[in-house]
């Protein structure tokens, strides 16, 4: 059987030094060679670069993505597969390099409003996977003009190279853990134990135009019909994220990289599952969209013998027409049905909290009511530009309060609601 | 012990001065413990205090509701009590809308605590579910003794600021608000767990009970075209340069309505999207493409209507909360019916 091995170097600090390397736990970054690589983007006016590490006083905003750096061990096979590279290899094999504990954050002037926010300490870090990593955030500043499309292509861009350069630089230092995950046939896996629940597993990714888009193997998913995938090929960054949907509830490409329903399913298969594989599925607006995009998803399932589905929404709004519509698909031909997602309940939890819903959704998670006021405090350092607060998702005029204390909802909180269930917040009904 | 000084409202009934015919008596208060009062003092082991008891007749407060709020709120100012209790009402309407009512006005407008008791379809729930824990009861008095324990256990809990468990436990009607906890295990965990549990058949509990959504009928056609006003909207945040009334990108906290008179088509850098839910680009390059003013230009010199509205409505509709949109569209509506609009043309995003 196929195989990928994640080879994990563990991160516990971050600095910048005069070589890209690791020493113990602390990665040392070469400031100037990360900053000229990123300036070869001649869309690019200038690129800056900062460290914000778990506890420490810093608030980073606006950010648009962030990144786990990944790296492949073997020569002509690459991480991000699509991005920057020869595509004539096969994704999800082999060994890949993960530098874990550390993170790239994309940030720099607003691309639109859907971009987020990172506190490292305090009330907002309680909310955030991101604030117990060691950032390296990359400042992007566009030349003066750049349309809005340009601008966010160049951010992506530079934040997957990024990614990839500094796993690249430190790939073969000694100590690490190593984890193996199968990249199976499905012949494979319906040999193993013919008696399990057999279990596939939905993944929407948005694609909906700026800052509302995925790439799949580097092509943008709205132009895409769903694709079954490996498990392993989302751990080795076939899908990047472009979406900046509430950040609260956006998939980042981390997201993607770790995504947990993946690795909790993979820890049941072969003892209570058969986990047969991950159909990546694009959201898009139109309705016959959806309705193609849905029946797609239903058809590669079925073919494939599911009996079973989780299905995670990707955003909130509009994707709850795709994943009600689904449902019914999958429960009307008995596979059933399990959807991860998150509310909109209103600042006071007292509206509806899903924009569609369907009798047939009978077991729902989810991860939180995204409308949550909180009020964040000030903080020693903002990395980006801390005026966005009042115009991103989640923050009105106003948000900024005097003292540089935050008064937003958690919507506008990278990643405190994901629905993928990266985290433990919920609703509960009183 | 602490003692806990508690302002006690009731109606003429439960205030032992009579019965139906007694309905009419305008509020009074007195400064002793009335009736069910002792029960609560003494299920209390006396930390409970009754410092004042508020009776009025339920006609009298049915009748002259605003009266008898601004005497009773001007009352518990006065005594500025640790709590207000009212009730319990059981299935009793007019009581229970005035017990809804004042609890309400004390605990928005004085910060003051209040619990009240009711039968689940009692009119004064809805009134104030929102903002308290009502405990249930059937609909007589006679189940008072248990009533009154559960009011006192929840009070404590509410006073104390301690964690508050769900409904069927701690015996109050369900508010219909969700408010967010962590649980042990992350949101995937508990996804495969459920799904496990639902392919072996076994019992699983949702998180998230489906909501039921009203249904909105279409309005009948506009009878005659060629005579009526037409206004268009949208919720796709198509605002004047600068957003001046600054609705948010999301979850929006209004709506607004700007002037087109006089303009024959949204120009670029004129108008712009507020909108945080879709790609701006087209839109803020062509505004017309979300609120068609030009394409509407274009038909009322064909005389397709009488004539255009000269306001647009307006907010964002993007990840808003269900109640919210519910407001503004009824407002939206109220507004154009109001200025003798026949139909609109909305768009969405």
């Amino acid at each position: 059987m196929e195989t990928l091995k994640l080879r994990r170097i563990k991160v516990a600090d971050v600095q910048f030094g005069s070589v890209t390397e690791i020493q113990g736990k602390t990665l040392f970054i070469n400031k100037e060679e990360l900053i000229s690589l990123l300036l070869e983007d001649k869309q690019l006016q200038s690129v800056d670069v900062k460290l914000a590490r778990p506890g420490e006083s810093k608030r980073i905003v606006p950010v648009k993505d962030v990144i786990e750096p990944r790296t492949k061990l073997d020569e002509k096979t690459y991480t991000f597969p699509g991005f920057f590279c020869d595509p004539d290899f096969i994704s999800g094999r082999g060994t890949t390099i993960v530098l874990d504990g550390a993170a790239i954050v994309t940030s720099g002037k607003l691309v639109n409003f859907q971009e987020g926010l990172i506190d490292m300490s305090g009330k907002g870090a309680e909310y955030s996977v991101f604030s117990k990593k060691n950032n390296i955030v990359l400042l992007f500043e566009p030349v003066p003009g750049l349309g809005k499309h340009e601008h966010e292509r160049s951010v992506r861009n530079g934040g997957v190279k990024a990614a990839r350069f500094i796993a690249e630089a430190v790939k073969n230092f000694g100590e690490y853990e190593e984890a193996e995950y199968p990249a199976a046939t499905l012949l494979e896996l319906l040999g193993s134990n013919a008696a399990l629940p057999k279990v596939v597993y939905i993944c929407q990714t948005i694609a909906q135009g700026l800052l509302h888009d995925n790439y799949f193997y580097g092509l943008n998913a709205q132009g895409c019909l769903p694709v079954l995938m490996n498990p392993t090929e989302l751990m080795d960054g076939a899908v990047v994220s472009g979406n900046c949907a509430a950040p609260c509830h956006k998939h980042t490409t981390y997201h993607h990289q770790n995504n947990p329903i993946i690795e909790d399913l993979l820890s049941e298969h072969e003892k209570k599952i058969t986990f047969l594989g991950v159909i990546v599925a694009p959201v898009r607006t139109a309705f016959v969209e959806k309705e193609r995009i849905c029946n797609q998803v239903f058809k590669i399932a079925q073919m494939i013998g599911a009996e079973g589905a989780i299905v995670s929404e990707d955003g909130g709004g509009n994707p709850e027409a795709d994943l009600m519509m689904l449902t019914r698909l999958f429960e009307k031909n008995g596979i059933k049905t399990v959807l991860v997602t998150d509310e909109y309940a209103g600042s006071d939890g007292a509206s509806a909290g899903l924009a569609d819903v369907t009798p047939e959704a009978d077991a729902v998670v989810t991860n939180g009511n995204g409308n949550e006021r909180v009020i964040l405090p000030p903080m020693d350092e903002v990395i980006g530009h801390i005026e966005c607060v009042d115009v991103i998702t989640g923050g009105h005029s106003g948000s900024l309060l005097p003292d540089g204390s935050v008064a937003m909802e958690i919507a506008g909180i990278m990643g405190s609601t994901n629905e993928l269930g990266t985290e433990n917040l919920t609703t509960w009904a009183i | 012990m602490t003692k806990i000084r508690v302002v006690h409202y009731m109606n003429q009934f439960f205030g032992q001065i009579g019965g139906e015919d007694k309905a009419g008596i305008p509020p009074f208060a007195t400064n002793d413990p009335v009736g069910i009062g002792n029960v609560f003092q003494l299920a209390s082991n006396n930390r409970y205090v009754i410092v004042k008891t508020i009776i009025c007749g339920d006609n009298y407060a049915a009748e002259n509701l605003e009266e008898v709020k601004a005497k009773v709120l001007e009352w518990i100012k006065e005594e500025n009590p640790d709590l207000f209790i009212a009730g319990p009402a059981f299935a009793a309407g007019r009581y229970g809308t005035s017990c809804g009512t004042l609890c309400q006005a004390v605990i928005t407008e004085l910060g003051i605590p209040a619990i009240s008791a009711m039968h689940p379809v009692n009119p004064g729930v809805d009134i104030a579910k929102k903002d308290m824990f009502i405990v249930e009861t059937g609909d007589s008095a006679r189940e008072i003794s248990s009533v009154v324990p559960k009011m006192i256990r929840l009070a404590d809990k509410v006073l104390n600021k301690e964690p508050i468990g769900g409904p069927e436990e701690e015996g109050y009607i369900p508010r219909g608000i969700r408010i967010n906890v962590r649980k042990a295990k992350r949101g995937s965990r508990r996804a495969v767990d459920m799904l496990v549990k639902k392919m072996n058949n076994e019992s699983f509990t949702t998180e998230l009970p489906m909501p039921v959504f009203d249904t909105v009928p279409p309005a009948p056609p506009v009878s005659d075209m060629s005579d009526a006003i037409i206004a268009i909207g949208t919720e796709g945040g198509i605002v004047p340069r600068g957003n001046p009334d600054r609705i948010e990108a999301h979850n929006a906290s209004k709506w607004c309505h700007y002037s087109i008179e006089g303009i024959e088509s949204l120009k670029k850098g004129d108008y712009e999207v507020a909108h945080g839910g879709y790609d701006p680009v087209p839109a803020n390059e062509n505004p017309n493409r979300v609120l068609p003013l030009d394409a509407a230009r274009v038909l009322e010199k064909e005389k397709a209507f009488a004539r255009l509205h000269n306001e647009y409505p307006v907010t964002v509709g993007n990840v808003t909360a269900v109640k919210s949109a519910e407001r503004y569209g009824k407002e939206m509506g109220e507004m154009l019916m109001s200025q003798g609009v026949q139909g609109v043309i909305l768009t969405s995003t």
